[in-house]
């Protein structure tokens, strides 16, 4: 390695990411067919053993988490339910009830049996057990341990006198939303707090004055859209950050001038979806019509007896009768409908969605299953789940809304990669969403 | 510390009086870690005073070892604080202890809430250690996003700006693309009591930043502080000189990237700048499109070829646009 005496630290740090990853871009690019396809395809057999083997037993290096082990299972869990399998009713249960000795009497849960309840680690076990769904998953959860969190001040800690930061408030307020308890009480003062906690940069920082920050500025949004407040924010500065945090590498990175890692993938991606989809909406509001460049069907009903119109100019049309005209009118009127609607239901990503999904199967994933930071960290299950859960977020990037599958050119890999849609603002799967959802409108 | 750490604690007579308490991990957990000896037993003790509450010197040696083998264990530093409180244990001991446990590993939130907690309650008198100590974990990464979480909390709750302005010059002086810096930068100037705030400070900080953007146009840190200079004030951002001719003797430059000046440009323009000649003769001459007379238009067009990555978002802002220049 040459002396590079004139560098700064961020500036040498960067440049060693970026060799490491374009000589994998390139050689990659030198590869043949054969070889490009083999390489871009998810190994859904070796990731799934990789998960289901961190889920049966972990190593004493793992020690260091043990104050975690709800997180682990919702990396794990969450990873399965992505690759679109599920665990087998025995694991399920386990889960369970391993989740139900984490619970504290007052309904938060632990990092493990007998620890203290944390708001960090309730997410995670709410998750999971959505994620399992079933009334025995989902009828385990209990209530009363987020009152206790909320700070006078409008936000929330993480456990009893532990500390109160923008991460803390997305966690109480996700898992209030998903168990349909979200009140005034929980969400009092909260928009302000968030708020204070948006940068001069436009991204979200974990605590007032704290700098612009990928996990804060995911918590942060999603936080203000759960409790409708999401206007209150300086929404064009957000985007305009989040979009620029996509690097040379087409990763996305945490901070200005900061690295890429595959985890924020999830945490840059996420919101930039979700600012569009709110875009959209709003334009929709704005202009009362839909947000696209073919004629609205107002306009078309008004012009199809215009001789101007090319879909009149059929042999329908030569018909005299009433009968024929309106026949004529109702079918372009459908097929317009249909491309209408196919239209106005997609939109381009704003950031570079197709590179951005080459960054993390080319750089963060591992063949032998698992998924990394970048190029020369090992794979943990944290990355994983982030790296898939941004994976799927980067694959629906062009749906306008949750009903609109992705198309095979959206997938880097084709369909055979295509991943499971989540939900956005709770990052678990969409469908296991609607079922607890259900559950727990069912159960007030 | 116990005097031989190595010893079981099975095997040492003070513990004796204790029954270890097993982790009810039920029989069929899921990922069960295969704990080492010594983690598993240092638990087993942690768990049986905890659960009864114990807040004794000894209990306080034992959270010490609980932590050296899991700094991550919330409930073993929420409990250290309880026998703290209980046996009014120096605090300035327990600064030493955090920086001890900082060694290893300073990237985790437990340490730092258990510091804040401890410092909060010493109160200004260690308002110069807390800016050591962050600026020892500093000097190690610049960036460290709990160490100067902490070192704003410090300023704001036990003082010590006096010099804070000069530590972040020093900093950029290092690393001018350090943005955590730039972010403190606005911290002091915004909050800082000795300063007079935002507008009073603008025009020196102005110059400073111009300074930097100049020596590395393709430092997006610079551009984002030189637009915060002017937060809620549009008036002054487009009608400033500064501003403006920062963006012209960038674009003029051949040997940089221009993407930042270019989209300094266009927010000038959305926010209402009329442009010059000066202005519309530099943004056409980058141009090798056909030159839009919408000014706001061509500049995303350029925008689109010198800024790939965003190329959507660049069009994107196009669809956006409502001045008519």
């Amino acid at each position: 390695m040459e002396d590079l005496p004139s560098m700064t630290v961020s500036q040498r740090d960067q440049f060693l990411v970026l060799n490491d990853v374009f000589r994998i871009y390139s050689d990659f690019d030198a590869s043949d067919i054969a070889t490009q396809i083999f390489t871009v395809e998810i190994q859904r057999d070796k990731q799934l053993d990789y998960l289901m083997n961190g889920l049966r037993h972990l190593g004493p290096s793992f020690s260091s988490l043990d104050a975690n082990r709800p997180w682990i299972c919702y990396w794990i869990l969450h990873s399965i339910a992505l690759l679109g399998e599920s665990v087998d009713d025995e694991l399920e249960n386990n889960t369970i009830d391993f989740l139900g000795r984490c619970q504290g009497s007052d309904g938060g849960y632990g990092g493990g049996p007998g620890q203290l309840a944390h708001l960090a680690t309730s997410y995670a076990a709410v998750n999971t057990l959505v994620t399992l769904g079933g009334d025995k998953a989902l009828s385990s959860i209990n209530r009363c341990f987020l009152r206790r969190m909320k700070d006078p001040d409008g936000g929330f800690r993480v456990h009893d006198m532990g500390e109160m930061d923008v991460r803390a408030c997305y966690l109480a307020i996700s898992i209030a939303s998903i168990l349909n308890i979200l009140d005034d009480e929980l969400t009092q003062g909260l928009g302000d707090y968030i708020l204070s906690c948006q940068t001069y940069e436009g991204g979200i920082g974990g605590e007032p004055g704290s700098e612009a920050h990928a996990g804060n500025t995911y918590c942060g949004l999603a936080t203000m859209a759960l409790i409708t407040e999401v206007d209150r924010l300086n929404l064009d500065s957000l985007m305009n950050w989040i979009v620029h945090q996509q690097g040379v590498e087409r990763g996305f990175q945490g901070r200005t001038n900061k690295l890429v890692d595959g985890c924020y993938t999830f945490w840059q991606a996420a919101p930039c979806v979700l600012l569009q989809r709110l875009y959209s909406a709003h334009d929709l509001v704005l202009q009362g019509s839909l947000h696209m460049s073919q004629p609205r069907d107002e306009d078309h009903e008004e012009h199809a007896h215009d001789e101007d119109d090319p879909e009149s100019d059929d042999d329908d049309s030569d018909e005299d009768s009433n009968e024929g005209l309106l026949l004529t009118f109702s079918y372009h009127l459908q097929l317009n409908l249909v491309a209408l609607f196919e239209d106005c239901r997609r939109v381009q990503p704003v950031f570079d969605s197709l590179n951005l999904q080459r960054y993390v199967i080319l750089c963060s994933m591992v063949p032998e299953g698992g998924f990394r930071d970048k190029p020369g960290r090992p794979r943990d299950f944290y990355h994983t789940c982030y790296c898939l859960s941004g994976l799927s977020v980067a694959q629906h990037a062009w749906s306008k809304d949750k009903d609109t599958p992705p198309l095979n050119s959206d997938i880097l890999g084709s369909y055979a990669n295509h991943l499971e849609q989540v939900h956005l603002l709770h990052n678990v799967v969409m469908d296991r969403y609607n079922k607890a959802i259900e559950f727990f409108h069912r159960a007030v | 510390m116990d005097s031989d750490a190595t010893v079981p604690l099975s095997e040492r007579p003070e513990w004796s009086d204790v029954v270890p308490l097993s982790q009810d991990d039920g029989p069929n957990p899921v990922v069960p870690i295969a704990y080492k000896e010594d983690f598993r037993e240092t638990m087993d003790y942690f768990r049986a005073i905890y659960r009864s509450d114990e807040r004794s010197p000894r209990a306080l040696r034992l959270t010490e070892e609980a932590l050296r083998l899991n700094s991550g264990n919330y409930t073993v530093w929420h409990f250290r604080r309880l026998v703290l409180e209980e046996l009014d244990h120096d605090l300035f001991e327990e600064l030493k202890f955090i920086e001890s446990i900082a060694k290893d590993n300073s990237k985790n939130y437990q340490l730092w809430h258990h510091r804040r907690w401890v410092a909060e309650k010493l109160g200004p008198a260690v308002a110069g250690k807390e800016l050591d100590f962050t600026r020892s974990i500093l000097s190690v990464d610049a960036k460290h996003y709990h160490a100067w979480s902490h070192r704003q909390w410090a300023l704001q709750a036990l003082g010590g700006w006096e010099n804070e302005l000069d530590y972040c010059h020093e900093l950029l002086e290092a690393d001018v693309f350090n943005n955590s810096a730039w972010n403190q930068r606005y911290y002091v100037i915004t909050r800082s009591p000795s300063l007079g705030g935002l507008k009073p400070m603008r025009e020196s900080e102005v110059s400073y930043t111009v300074k930097a953007i100049l020596a590395n146009p393709g430092n997006e840190s610079s551009w984002r502080y030189l637009k915060a200079l002017y937060k809620d004030d549009t008036k002054s951002w487009i009608s400033d000189p500064s501003v403006s001719s920062v963006c012209l003797k960038v674009l003029s430059r051949t040997d940089c990237f221009h993407g930042f000046a270019l989209s300094t440009v266009l927010d000038l323009l959305c926010d209402g700048l009329r442009p010059t000649n000066e202005h519309r003769d530099s943004v056409k001459a980058l141009a090798n499109e056909d030159p839009e007379t919408n000014l706001a238009n061509l500049v995303c067009t350029i925008l689109c070829r010198v800024d790939p990555i965003r190329a959507n978002y660049w069009a994107w802002r196009k669809s956006k646009i409502t001045v008519a220049i």
